[in-house]
């Protein structure tokens, strides 16, 4: 039998409904394959082998089904999972197992999927490497001395490595797409408010987006189905329907773009990237051309004031939503000697219990909300807001689609960006401006420069996530899937 | 723009409750400041008659209604906590009265 | 400084804060229950216990009870506006942020209008919003049960999330040495409108209502003084004192050439003066910014429209057809608005007494009652059904008032309804003829020659003869009946 753990979502789901396999066996493989591989990647902070091979068996049984069913799934750690921890990478939460699910993790369950565990990322969401793990960092599969990318290092890395075939991540300023763009995978952003955020650990609130990362289209397509949707219990979450990106992306899959126009963000295509990524990027669209797509060069002059708007807004955003860990009700407590204020135990737990790059953040956003400096800082940020919003509005009445570049780089070393925090910033830089406008957007892998791999970002408007799901599919049919080298 | 001090700093850390060392103060005092001085750039932009943007959804009136939904049991509430006695959470003695 | 000297030379102005807890079956924020008296910690949920990952999401009825409360005091009501987060630490506050609003409050610019004396005051009220409750904490090891000198603190957060309508009045000036009467008034109107409404208890004594009282004082002609802040101010008499006690203390300050610190000043019960509490020399700076996990309000006008039609009777007009009902004068209402007694009584004439004979109890003992022990009249331990059963016993004879008054006490202290009272303690007019006969002819026979008095036509020697009868019944008996008795007994018509 070919190795499960290089089938994809969408064939495994096949074979385990045809009976071909069962569910515990493809559950098997995947564990057994993480515990070969993972000591080197460090995908994984949990592995719950108990329950995923309950959960495997509860579909060989004929008790759940759907179209994933039994098919292993791992989750990024900054989302709630009843009775497992979840520690969103930080030691203030060490060992936390939430009395509650988040809704996307119920209809993970109610769909069949079989949860491997819960993956490495950046503390709290912050970041773009996950070197601000407080558990250590994840090393890339396909150089195990390079960063995987962030927040979202872990669930990239775990698609990467064969580890899991799919991985729930979320996405604030580029968490899914910039880890697929440098692990060679997958990762996709829906609209925001199209996947609930009822149980995700929030970091920026306006902006934070739960989304699918896997090896090809289809089948983050198919995982983007399952856990889109309006949910009540998040008031931001949209109502209407979820467009049908599985069906986009099968058409996509065909190959043929004729009239579809893809602007390239002219702002994005200077000396910002490495040469490397900007060749990859360039082959790429000639592909998309060759499949029958128009390239049409568009300008968003306020592009280039997303990342000081953002490093502003999510800041902002955090400061509050990271008050509540205070080692009152849950999480760690510090100092408590019997003689020490409740406000000195705080500020100990606190300080001791979050990383360099959260207290940054947080005392960053403390300032800009400040009476005093709150219209020049984040006031001033949420105008410039508006501005990027109606630069996407006006690009996407010339053209369906906008492109760039995912990142800048390729997978950076360790320890490369660290001892200046916004050139770590930088990463993000063409893929905030969506999050801030809260449209849609996708990774595809599209190249290699220099051996290592190179992400196309495709960007559509609000709602139409099912378009960029084409594009992405029909880019995948002309440049094929990119295998790293065997762990 | 204007730099941002170490007393601002210090003073901001007690804000947010965190009781950084003297080395966290240094460090953070000129690390924020290249970054303030980065995100400034957001004043650049002429936008006074531009609205803010605070939501993305175009939504308003969302609402439940007034009816009750299942809640957690007082054990599965105190899971988490670091310390409780009788059903309550336990804290150390507080300092300030209440705003 | 006597007050009359102090009002003599000061112009005081006032302002008032208060806080209604709604009464809606569930949160602000989310589904759990909002029952007083839960065992701690059984009625709370991820979004009240903010716990991570947790999104509120709003509550229709908190936010229809809000535009209802600032239709009735004559707000504008906001086509548009967002809840804004308030940021600062406390334990009994969850997510260590309010969910409030700042500069987009759901209702602006109304007034409430307030009688005095025959004299109409119009309050201002500048905003209407809406917020949520936090939890509640016990200080544990100090002497008091207050935080000082507590060495810790056990917190429950079954009220963590009831909804909350803050409104607060624009500024009072100009009304002079009636300051602390206004201001109770005020209280009283805001109260009797909002329970009108039935959106919430509206009871100070049990925190559904919360007053935080402000006042300055500065000389005239020239600009308003500094203001404090009164906090624990727990019931209508205790407005007026607050108000009063600042305005005295403010004057011996300025009057001694000192200044006047803007600070939060809490009420004491006992002394009825003020304690300092916090200086609030340097404001709290909240880095409010707007609540992004909450969609912004826009009422629908149609739906506002329809709110404000049906709006109840205003208390005011309401109690100008009930003074026509009862038959009183303009100032007998006013006191019994002023005693809080309108409802009750009126609640006392649906449970089948007359007028005059349910304010007979209300604005009588049961006042009376209230005053000497410094409570809200609807807290004085009886009910309107019950005062009702009692006057129904006097009107049918079985009690006299003096026995009423005594099975009112039972009835207060918590000992049952009337009836019960009035057998367990064997308080009743004493009917049985045959008893009754007993006594007169007992009284007769010890007093032989008021007897023989009343024989001769001295009827109205046989008042000595019912007092003796009275006597040996305990006053159990209709003193009207007993006199017939003795007079036909002696063969006297």
């Amino acid at each position: 039998m070919t190795d499960l753990t290089r089938m994809s979502a969408t064939e495994l789901a096949g074979r385990i409904k045809s009976g071909e396999v069962s569910a515990v066996e493809v559950a098997q493989a995947h564990l057994d394959r993480i515990e070969a591989v993972d000591p080197r990647v460090h995908a994984f902070l949990h592995v719950d082998r108990e329950g995923a091979l309950a959960a495997a068996a509860r579909v060989d049984s004929g008790e759940v089904s759907g179209p994933l069913a039994g098919v292993p799934v791992a989750v990024k750690d900054v989302i709630a999972t009843k009775g497992i921890p979840t520690t969103a990478a930080s030691k203030i939460l060490e060992g936390w197992r939430p009395p509650y699910s988040a809704t996307i993790v119920e209809r993970l369950q109610r769909a069949g999927t079989v949860m491997l565990g819960k993956t490495n990322m950046d503390e709290f969401a912050m970041g773009s490497s996950t070197e601000y793990s407080a558990y250590g960092p994840t090393n890339n599969p396909w150089d195990l001395g390079r960063i995987p990318g962030g927040s979202g290092g872990g669930s990239a890395a775990a698609i990467a490595a064969y580890e899991a075939p799919l991985a729930i991540g979320t996405d604030t300023g580029g968490s899914i797409r910039q880890p697929g763009a440098v692990t060679g995978t997958v990762g996709a952003k829906p609209t925001y408010g199209g996947t609930s955020r009822y149980g995700l650990i929030a970091f920026s609130s306006s902006l934070d987006t739960p989304g699918p990362c896997a090896r090809t289209v289809e089948d983050a397509a198919l995982l983007h189905s399952v856990i889109a949707g309006h949910d009540p219990r998040d008031s931001t979450s949209i109502p209407q329907p979820v467009p049908d990106v599985v069906g986009a992306a099968r058409l996509g899959a065909t190959g043929d773009l004729t009239g579809v126009k893809l602007g390239v963000v002219k702002e994005f295509v200077g000396d910002g990237s490495e040469p490397g990524v900007m060749a990859a990027f360039r082959d790429s669209l000639e592909a998309l051309v060759k499949l029958g797509a128009e390239v049409v060069e568009v300008s968003c002059a306020h592009f280039q004031y997303a990342l000081p708007a953002y490093y502003l807004i999510a800041p902002s955003e955090c400061s509050s939503n990271l008050a509540r860990f205070d080692g009152v009700r849950y999480g760690l407590r510090v100092g408590d000697d019997g003689n020490r204020s409740l406000e000195e135990v705080m500020s100990l737990t606190r300080d001791a219990g979050f990383g360099p790059e959260v207290k940054r953040r947080i005392i960053l956003g403390t300032y800009a909300l400040s009476s005093g400096y709150y219209d020049a800082y984040y006031g001033q940020a949420q105008k410039v807001r508006t501005l990027i919003t109606r630069d996407f509005q006006t690009a996407f009445e010339q053209v369906d689609v906008l492109v760039s570049p995912t990142t800048p780089f390729v997978a950076f070393p360790f320890g490369s960006r660290t001892s200046d925090p916004y050139q770590m910033y930088l990463a993000d830089l063409f893929t905030i401006p969506t999050n801030l406008y809260g449209g849609p957007a996708i990774s595809v892998p599209c190249g290699l420069s220099e051996g290592l791999p190179v992400g196309f970002q495709i960007m559509a408007p609000t709602m139409a996530d099912d378009r960029m799901y084409r594009v992405a599919a029909a880019l995948e049919s002309a440049v094929g899937t990119f295998t790293p080298p065997a762990l | 723009m204007a730099a941002i001090s170490r007393e601002e700093v210090a003073h901001l850390a007690r804000l947010s409750r965190l009781a950084v060392t003297e080395q966290e103060l240094d460090q953070f005092a000129s690390q924020l400041d290249v970054i303030l001085q980065s995100v400034a750039r957001v004043g650049e932009v002429a936008a006074d008659d531009i609205p803010p943007t605070s939501h993305s959804v175009p939504l308003t009136n969302v609402y439940r209604d007034d009816v009750p939904l299942p809640c957690l049991t007082q054990e599965e509430a105190l899971s988490g906590a670091p310390d409780a006695f009788e059903g309550r959470f336990r804290v150390p003695r507080i300092l300030d009265e209440e705003v | 400084m006597t007050y009359e000297d102090v009002l003599a030379k000061y112009e005081p102005v006032i302002g008032l804060e208060t806080h209604v807890e709604l009464g809606t079956r569930t949160k602000m924020f989310c589904g759990c229950k909002t029952d007083f008296g839960a065992e701690p910690n059984t009625q709370v949920c991820p979004v009240c216990l903010a716990l991570p990952g947790s999104l509120p999401v709003a509550n229709r009825a908190g936010i229809e009870a809000t535009i209802r409360i600032g239709l009735a005091l004559n707000c504008d009501i906001a086509s548009w506006c967002r809840m804004a987060r308030k940021n600062y630490f406390y334990p009994d506050m969850p997510k260590n942020y309010q969910i409030s609003q700042y500069d987009e409050p759901l209702c602006t610019d109304g007034y409430v209008d307030v009688e005095l004396d025959g004299k109409q005051y119009r309050i201002g009220i500048e905003r209407v919003h809406l917020e949520e409750d936090t939890g509640k904490s016990l200080h544990v090891g100090g002497a008091t049960g207050r935080i000082h000198g507590a060495t810790e603190s056990l917190v429950d957060y079954n009220r963590a999330g009831i909804p909350l309508v803050e409104i607060v009045t624009k500024p009072v000036p100009g009304v002079g040495a009636l300051a602390p009467e206004v201001a109770r008034a005020y209280v009283t109107e805001l109260r009797d409108i909002i329970r009108s409404l039935g959106v919430s208890d509206v009871r100070m004594e049990q925190g559904s209502l919360r007053c935080d009282v402000n006042t300055s004082l500065n000389l005239p002609g020239e600009e308003w003084g500094t203001r404090t802040e009164t906090k624990n101010v727990n019931s209508l008499r205790s407005v007026e004192r607050a108000v009063r006690s600042e305005i005295i203390r403010q004057a011996a300050i300025l009057d001694d050439g000192g200044r006047i610190m803007q600070e939060t000043r809490h009420f004491q019960e006992d002394t009825g003066a003020t304690r300092s509490g916090r200086s609030k020399e340097t404001a709290t700076d909240y880095r409010y910014f707007p609540e992004p996990d909450l969609v912004p309000i826009a009422p629908d006008p149609a739906w506002v429209q329809e709110l404000k039609a049906s709006l109840p009777e205003r208390p005011s007009s309401k109690r100008a057809h009930l003074r026509e009902e009862w038959g009183i004068s303009a100032l007998d209402m006013q006191s019994v608005a002023n005693a809080g007694a309108v409802e009750l009584i009126e609640e006392t004439i649906a449970a089948g007494a007359s007028p005059a004979g349910a304010r007979k109890w209300w604005m009588g003992e049961l006042a009376r009652r209230a005053n000497e022990q410094g409570i809200e009249l609807a807290a004085v331990g009886a009910t309107p059904a019950q005062v009702a059963a009692l006057q129904k016993l006097v009107e049918d004879g079985k009690l006299n008032d003096k026995l009423a008054r005594a099975v009112l006490e039972g009835v207060v202290s918590g000992e049952g309804d009337p009836a019960q009272v009035m057998s367990a303690r064997g308080l009743g007019i004493v009917s049985d003829t045959g008893a009754l006969a007993a006594a007169v002819d007992e009284a007769i026979a010890a007093n032989p020659d008021i007897a023989a008095k009343i024989r001769d036509g001295k009827v109205a020697a046989a008042g000595a003869l019912v007092g003796a009868v009275m006597k040996t019944t305990r006053g159990q008996a209709d003193a009207k009946t007993v006199r017939d008795l003795i007079l036909s007994t002696l063969g006297v018509s």
